[in-house]
């Protein structure tokens, strides 16, 4: 099989799992990140306690490529302004641009989403927008220079799944970027369907974080999303929609 | 002056850095924003802070 490589920001990753790293002790990010065998990792910016805190990124492994958050904006401005604060952090300058005005779905600001994109993609970032899944908005965010597009599966944390299945599959067809379907897959399985749709990759968080054993689980998130890019690769077999047909040969055994 | 939100006395000539020192920030795994604008490590020692500044101290933490 020839080698499947996923092209992002001008690197190659071989991974196709892009692991958050909320809700969850970081001692166990480490052994989260090796089950999943993930390269890119979800972090957020927020202010420093001066307790004398430890510091997240002693518990990332080496090689990983971190991708920042602008969670807690609310417009594009403030998306702006905590991009910018991730970059000087100087973990590199890929950047997920979310934006909530919303705090009981938290459901993706998608005007303000593909403004920040535009004012980030020009300071040179490579701008991942999270976004509620609309053609209209996912070709703006082409436009204004977005390296991939992250529509949701469903509202943030809540594992309910693909709940915007048929609009993904627009976004999948219609748009020439990469699609990173994040936000509320809940189960390996259904990774593994978005994956056999189409998308270049899944970002998973909550449904690592809140299984019994994280890294069981980030295991089998990877091996889901390894089989559904594997199948999607091999072109899936058609739907007969009536009437079956035999997988057996049928000709003359013990009968005339 | 305000650091993260906290009304602080601002002694004559206190720099970044010895703010940071001041309050107990690492000095390594934080970014420093100074009235909305980004205060790069370099200026660290040569910026000044004066009465009314807005300062905000941020690092990285466990997200989605």
């Amino acid at each position: 099989m020839e080698q499947d490589v996923f092209m992002l920001g001008g690197q190659e990753f071989s991974s196709r799992f892009i692991l958050g790293s909320g809700k969850y002790n970081v001692e166990l990010i480490e052994a989260a990140v090796q089950q999943a065998g993930a390269e890119i990792i979800t972090l957020a910016v927020r202010r420093a306690n001066s307790a004398g805190e430890g510091n997240i990124l002693d518990y990332i492994p080496q090689g990983v490529t971190l991708l920042p958050n602008t969670s807690g904006a609310r417009d594009a401005q403030e998306a702006v302004r905590i991009a910018r604060l991730s970059r000087e952090l100087g973990c590199g300058n890929f950047v997920k641009v979310e934006i909530m005005r919303d705090s009981k779905y938290l459901l993706p600001d998608n005007a303000e989403t593909v403004r920040a994109t535009e004012i980030l993609a020009k300071e040179g970032f490579v701008v991942l927008p999270y976004m509620y899944p609309d053609l209209n908005t996912a070709r703006d965010l082409v436009n204004a220079g977005a390296a991939a597009v992250m529509p949701l599966a469903a509202p943030i944390g809540s594992n309910k799944g693909l709940a915007t299945r048929e609009f993904i599959q627009i976004l999948i067809d219609e748009i020439d970027l990469p699609i990173i379907v994040d936000a509320g897959i809940g189960r390996p399985s259904q990774a593994c369907e978005v994956m056999e749709m189409g998308a270049a990759a899944v970002m998973a968080n909550t449904a690592i974080a809140t299984a019994g054993n994280i890294p069981q689980m980030a295991l089998a998130f990877k091996e889901a999303i390894v089989a559904g890019r594997a199948a999607y690769l091999s072109g899936l077999g058609r739907v007969r929609e009536k009437g079956g047909e035999a997988s057996s040969p049928l000709t003359g055994f013990l009968r005339d | 002056m305000k650091i993260n939100g906290v009304q602080k006395q601002c002694p004559d000539n206190l720099t970044v850095s010895a703010m940071l020192e001041q309050e107990g920030y690492a000095r390594e795994g934080v970014a420093v924003e100074l009235n909305m604008e980004i205060v790069t490590k370099d200026a660290y020692d040569t910026t000044v802070l004066q009465e009314n500044d807005v300062i905000e101290v941020v690092k990285f933490m466990g997200g989605g």
